[in-house]
């Protein structure tokens, strides 16, 4: 059971939550301009590492705001939390 | 709103008037349970740094919107006036008396309206059940995931989260007389049968009282 620090609640119990996916997935401007393979890359293809991971979760039994978490997978330790637009705070790839 | 004649609180079925009128009596028990039916409720939406909007809104309310989460603004009895709980940093939930609810939508339509403000009539939604004793923190403690200790959760503090799976609004009035904490569960009407039932059965241990709210 994970504790997560909900930017504007404070720590609250995981099954408050719900997680959205990998956070820093941006839309390709012009989808019509990719290769199938580029599409189904962002559609599809996510990183899945083993170690720090940015998430996008919502405290969906809270106040149901979206923020992104960055989260170890391996230990389940949580790194950081920070709002939706900022950059990934350890400066890995977005 | 639902015609006066037709409308019925959430846990009509069950009888409380009856069962309160027979436990008048009881001294011993060690949580109080009680629905206090047709809770005025409207939802407010705004720019908390919009200083147009909140005060229009903190002036049609008589208090400042509360922008420090999980904390309430206004009156604890709301016979006295409405109460605003924080419930986002967009959002508030105004709780009035029974029947208040109607006048205050149209003052507040009428003062935020034109200022990025908008609100919504919800007190269909949910009903409230009121839970009090000596053992009533206790009784939360077994299904909410909520950090309940009374120097943490407070009186006048709110939380929206999870009790017994059921998504509830959480708010700490003041002590009652003898010290222990009283608590009202805002609880939409369809899990509000089941949400009683929950409670009495985790309340069992302690003996439960039921109340008129």
């Amino acid at each position: 059971m994970l504790l997560i620090t909900c930017p504007w609640c404070g720590p609250r119990d995981e099954i408050e939550f719900s997680c959205g996916g990998e956070a820093h997935i941006t839309r390709p401007s012009e989808p019509e301009a990719l290769t199938d393979e580029a599409w189904a890359d962002y559609l599809f293809n996510r990183t899945n590492p083993k170690g720090p991971h940015a998430e996008r979760w919502v405290h969906t039994h809270g106040c149901r705001r979206w923020f992104n978490v960055l989260r170890n997978t391996a230990t389940n330790e949580i790194l950081a939390v920070y709002e939706m637009g900022k950059p990934r705070p350890d400066g890995e790839g977005s | 709103m639902a015609e006066p004649y037709q409308r019925q609180s959430a846990l009509a079925h069950l009888g409380l008037a009856a069962r309160a009128a027979a436990d008048r009596e009881k001294s011993d028990a060690g949580v109080q349970l009680g629905e206090r039916a047709f809770p005025g409720q409207l939802n407010l939406r705004g720019d908390p740094g919009n200083e147009e909007f909140m005060d229009a809104a903190s002036g049609t309310v008589d208090c400042v919107l509360p922008t420090v989460p999980n904390t309430s603004a206004g009156e604890d009895d709301l016979e006295e006036g409405p109460r605003v709980l924080w419930l986002a940093p967009v959002e508030w939930l105004i709780v009035t008396a029974a029947g208040a609810e109607e006048a205050l939508a149209g003052e507040l339509v009428a003062a935020a309206a034109g200022c990025g403000g908008s609100v919504t009539d919800v007190s269909d939604a949910r009903t409230v059940i009121v839970l009090q004793g000596p053992n009533a923190r206790d009784v939360l403690m077994k299904g909410c995931p909520l950090d309940l200790h009374p120097d943490v959760f407070r009186p006048g503090h709110c939380a929206q989260s999870l009790l017994a799976r059921a998504a509830v609004i959480l708010y700490r009035r003041a002590d009652e007389a003898d010290g222990s904490a009283s608590f009202e569960i805002h609880v939409t009407r369809s899990f509000a049968d089941y949400l009683w039932v929950w409670l009495e059965d985790a309340a069992g241990e302690y003996g439960v009282q039921v109340i008129e709210v």
